[in-house]
């Protein structure tokens, strides 16, 4: 790379540039493209994945054609979208209309820059790395307001309008409940907080104390409000405002806002497998560089997508709150109850500034018992779904 | 919700955001269109604006003959078709004097009550979808894909049915039909369960609809409120039971009624559970004409001209909509004079407006829904 970058010096393509610049240039060249042949798969995948699980939960087949079990559908529905006409209303506000969908992208491919995917697949590890994400992420809701404004449509407006709100007020508690675990892992730096856990369940930041545990699951319910997803995606909420922000647009800018929102979905579940569940911790099996590197990868990997399938599933089976109820929810119960946990976090600290490995491991026997209890109450649904009645199974 | 939202900042000019909402929008449940004033979120009033699905039904009616409007009636409203047959059959039959096959008797009120569990399903499946969750949708419609299944076997038409003909029925029921239809009953009963599992009594679901929207008995006698909606204010009143139609006198069944259990008596909650009641209902006057279905001919005999006496009926049924009126005038041609037909969406229309105010977008969402209008009914 390095040799590749000097010939091109040498035979004279950056004349009067500095060495530094081009460099950096080509550094941030090259992780951009690794970043997008990573990323644009990875919400394509999460797209079919939905719509297959979605399916399921509804006793559907979902998309079966294309490539085996439809995995390459995202590519399909990708093609078609580029190929549509992409219409901007003649009313818009052209700039910010075409603006908006890259605006809202940029907003959640940011993101992929601080995320430690392996101890050394990261593309930044910043010493502030969870305030990057707290800022970078933001700036979405700038431009789903862009899209709700420049639509020049009533119904785009108020999903708009609708998301700010949403988005600015589902910051706070989120935003605190990563400072819980910020103070007890003691840095900003996504590595940092995940070399201060260990493999074992226990050593995770999740059963550090009650607080973190009650932090991970105020952060998932903040995080899929900020990611519009239901039972929080009322901007978008087609029974009642058509499509929300996206009512206007088509091809491939309409794509881009589901592409942000599905790999935002991965973003969400990589931030709390980083932060709460040990991110890529592994038992030390083997030396290999290249082993472990895979190994990593690949237990972040499946921690990320667990939380990817739970959204599905919750998803596939809320109902969506309202306007009101949403923000009594965030600022009644949310907000208050991620200020006592970073206040119950600081205490604990205090009293065992080492921690306490003996709470740990009775709290992870508890997230253990509710495991359990939670999935005999999902056997029991199965079991009583069972007798399906089909007299044309060919349909 | 109140007049304090509503804030005129000083010197500042604020103005109501007027939307129009439909012909085209997911849950207008067809074609209905409301030209909604808002205070951004909170609505200021919505008007109704109906007649996008008009299809001239009941003029159709002056220019086929007897025989021949029974298929345009299937139209009046396409998720319960069986009803406004028999509506209009009953209104010939009383017109003419005939007695109806007492086998055909038993087979409309089987047909009848499929029907009402499949417009019921489409009801409570579409309020879930206008909330937001799509699963019991889909589930909703599996089910009725079934009673679709069953309706094809019993008169070959899945939709539009033109199986209640004057004088009974078209096709009898053969033994194999009612041994599916106890097959889906036995079926049908648990998944109701399994549905109320996974909507009726989910706290996201209650949370939206109790309170919302009450209807005031006395409000209903104004609006000229029916069916479910009616009984959702805690009314019971039901034609089937209180003008007695068809055989249903010989039957046992309960009203289920609204009882405010999660919120205010008649809200959006009560509607809809007065409807998941019903299906269950449903069920049991099913199984009970299955039992006692007697033999004989399923149709009585009527001239092929049919031709009744001059005079004038009107013919209440109890649809799944709620009260369904026939008023069909003779002049003792071969051509109906007049064929009027009341229907319950349009009269729940009616009441959209003076309820909704105050209230927010996403409430008349779930208020439009729990009312279950439904555009074909309401234009004809």
């Amino acid at each position: 790379m390095q040799q590749l970058v000097d010939q091109l010096i040498q035979e004279g393509y950056f004349e009067g540039v500095p060495k530094d610049f081009v460099y950096t240039g080509f550094m941030v060249l090259v992780a951009l493209l690794v970043l997008s042949f990573f990323v644009a798969p990875l919400a394509g995948i999460t797209s079919w994945l939905e719509r297959r699980v979605w399916a399921r939960i509804q006793s559907r087949v979902g998309p079966n054609r294309v490539g085996p079990q439809g995995i390459l559908q995202w590519l399909a529905d990708g093609i078609k979208n580029l190929l549509k006409e992409d219409i901007i209303p003649t009313a818009a506000d052209k700039r910010l209309f075409a603006l908006a969908p890259y605006v809202v992208f940029v907003g959640f491919f940011a993101t992929f820059v601080v995320i430690p995917f392996g101890s050394q697949l990261i593309v930044a590890d910043l010493n502030i790395g969870i305030l990057y994400l707290l800022a970078i992420t933001s700036l979405v809701v700038v431009g789903i307001l862009m899209a709700g404004w420049s639509s020049n449509n009533k119904w785009s407006l108020l999903g708009g309008m609708r998301s700010a709100a949403q988005i600015v007020s589902y910051e706070i508690p989120a935003g605190l409940a990563l400072l819980t675990i910020v103070f007890a892992a003691g840095t900003l730096s996504m590595q940092g907080i995940i070399k201060a856990q260990g493999w074992a369940p226990w050593d995770w930041l999740l059963f550090y104390n009650p607080f973190t545990f009650a932090a991970f699951f105020l952060y998932f319910t903040a995080a899929l409000a900020e990611g519009n997803r239901t039972p929080f995606d009322i901007p978008e909420a087609e029974s009642e405002l058509v499509a929300g922000y996206v009512t206007e647009y088509s091809g491939m800018r309409f794509l881009f806002f589901f592409f942000a929102e599905w790999g935002n979905l991965y973003v969400i579940g990589a931030i709390a497998t980083t932060l709460f569940l040990g991110g890529w911790q592994i038992p030390p099996i083997t030396d290999h560089p290249v082993l472990v590197g895979i190994l990593q990868f690949i237990v972040f990997f499946l921690k990320a997508y667990l939380w990817v399938f739970v959204a599905m599933w919750v998803r596939g089976t809320l109902p969506r709150v309202r306007v009101d109820q949403l923000m009594s929810l965030c600022w009644k119960y949310m907000v208050p109850l991620s200020f006592i946990c970073l206040l119950g976090t600081a205490a604990w600290m205090v009293i065992w500034p080492q921690g306490n490995r003996v709470a740990s491991f009775v709290m992870f026997l508890i997230g253990v018992a509710i495991l359990g209890l939670f999935f005999r109450r999902v056997r029991f649904q199965i079991r009583h779904a069972q007798p399906v009645l089909y007299w044309k199974p060919y349909i | 919700m109140d007049e304090t939202l509503h804030t005129e900042g000083e010197g500042f000019h604020t103005e109501d955001m007027t939307i129009s909402m439909g012909p085209q929008h997911p849950s207008t449940h067809g074609v209905l269109r409301f030209v909604v004033k808002t205070d951004g979120e909170v609505m200021r009033e919505a008007i109704p604006d109906v007649g996008y699905l008009h299809r001239s039904i009941e003029k159709i009616g002056e220019k086929v003959t007897w025989h021949g409007y029974v298929p345009y009636t299937d139209r009046a409203d396409y998720l319960a078709a069986m009803f406004a047959n028999q509506g209009f059959c009953m209104a010939a039959e009383k017109l003419a004097g005939i007695e109806v096959a007492r086998r055909g008797e038993f087979c409309r009120v089987i047909a009848c009550e499929l029907n009402r569990i499949a417009s019921h399903l489409i009801a409570v499946g579409t309020f879930g979808q206008d909330i937001g969750a799509i699963t019991p949708f889909i589930h909703a419609l599996r089910e009725r894909e079934t009673i679709n299944d069953l309706m094809e076997e019993i008169c070959g038409a899945r939709l539009t049915y033109n199986y209640i003909r004057i004088g009974g029925v078209g096709y009898d029921i053969t033994p194999g039909t009612c041994d599916r239809i106890t097959q889906f009953l036995d079926h049908f009963e648990p998944i109701v369960d399994e549905y109320n599992r996974l909507l009726s009594y989910n706290k996201i679901f209650i949370e939206r609809l109790a309170h919302v929207t009450p209807i005031t008995r006395e409000d209903a006698f104004q609006y000229n409120i029916v069916g479910p909606n009616l009984r959702a204010c805690g009314l019971k009143w039901d034609i089937r039971r209180d003008i007695p139609y068809s055989v249903y006198p010989e039957l046992e069944f309960n009203i289920p009624v609204g009882t405010g259990e999660k919120g205010t008596l008649g809200d959006c909650y009560d509607r809809y559970m007065v409807r998941m009641e019903e299906m269950q209902e449903s069920c049991k006057i099913l199984r009970q004409c299955l039992k006692t279905l007697p033999k004989g001919p399923a149709i009585a005999k009527v001239a092929r001209k049919f031709k009744p006496p001059a005079g004038e009926v009107y013919i209440r049924i109890e649809s799944a909509r709620g009260d369904m009126g026939f008023y069909v005038v003779s002049d003792g041609s071969e051509y109906p004079y007049r064929v009027r037909i009341r229907t319950g969406s349009f009269t729940a229309m009616s009441i959209i407006d003076k309820i909704s105010r105050g209230i927010m977008v996403a409430d008349l969402v779930a208020l439009i829904a729990s009312l279950d209008v439904d555009a074909p009914e309401i234009d004809r």
